[in-house]
């Protein structure tokens, strides 16, 4: 029962939070609300049994990613946007599309949730940093090799495009 | 395991959906990039939850390629809003026409 509790408080903080995420004028805020959304969701990995995912979503989401982007927003210096608040075609279009994708997503799942719910058979174990390594390591070894691969060419590729000056 | 799949599977979505708000909405090139990555996110928290549920741990492993991936393309995505605001000193969707001709 405290987990459902947990469930919901970590679920409502989460859709509040990036909900504040968009209407927020400053990118700053924007940042800052968008971090309490990983930790959110990092909650929510722990109610799944899924531990390690959480630690490495708080180090890397939280953490990593996250810092670059509060460090590229104090780079650039950017001020307030002045709040734009006529609702233009765009964002009528928008806003329809937004509804019309929750509405797809919200019937499938809900239509489906019968034959869904009959597999459920989640352990503590299957969460581990110990039975992930074991398969990282073992049946996925080539795409771990690989994902380092990209992580380096996305890191020259990174440093060549922020040096670069277009004529 | 009492909480049930779907609950999970709404949310997802409902994130998603936002995610989906803020880039269609937004006009600023950092916030834009946020919006995907908590679509992400909301991706992530589906396989995880599928994952769980069918006691398979593929779906933990994939989602540790999306993070490593959503790492690449924050990288990249920051890199090209600098080259574009050295060349433009704007991050405003609505001023980068690059391509409108």
């Amino acid at each position: 029962m405290s987990a459902e509790i947990f469930f919901i408080a970590a679920s409502l903080v989460s859709v509040v939070a990036s909900l504040a995420m968009l209407i927020a004028r400053s990118p700053v805020q924007s940042a800052l609300w968008l971090i309490l959304v990983m930790l959110c969701v990092a909650g929510l990995y722990v109610t799944l049994h899924a531990d390690f995912i959480a630690v490495v979503q708080v180090l890397v989401y939280a953490g990593a990613i996250m810092v670059l982007f509060l460090f590229v927003i104090m780079l650039l210096n950017l001020n307030t946007v002045p709040r734009s608040d006529r609702m233009d075609a765009k964002k009528w279009l928008g806003f329809v599309l937004f509804m019309v994708i929750m509405a797809q997503l919200v019937y499938a799942t809900a239509t489906t949730s019968g034959s869904l719910s009959a597999v459920a058979v989640g352990s503590p174990e299957t969460g581990s940093a110990l039975s992930i390594a074991q398969e990282l390591f073992t049946r996925y070894a080539l795409p771990f090799e690989m994902i380092g691969i990209l992580l380096l060419v996305a890191t020259v590729g990174a440093v060549i495009l922020a040096k670069r000056t277009f004529e | 395991m009492e909480i049930p799949l779907t609950w999970y599977l709404t949310l997802s979505a409902v994130l998603f959906s936002i995610g989906v708000m803020g880039v269609l909405f937004r006009s600023n090139l950092i916030v834009i990039l946020m919006s995907i990555e908590l679509m992400l996110n909301a991706v992530n928290i589906t396989l995880v939850a599928f994952a769980q549920f069918m006691g398979d741990i593929s779906g933990q492993i994939l989602v540790l390629f999306v993070i490593s991936v959503a790492a690449a393309e924050a990288a990249i995505g920051l890199a090209i809003v600098i080259a574009i605001f050295r060349n433009k000193l704007t991050v405003d969707v609505n001023d980068i026409k690059l391509f409108r001709h």
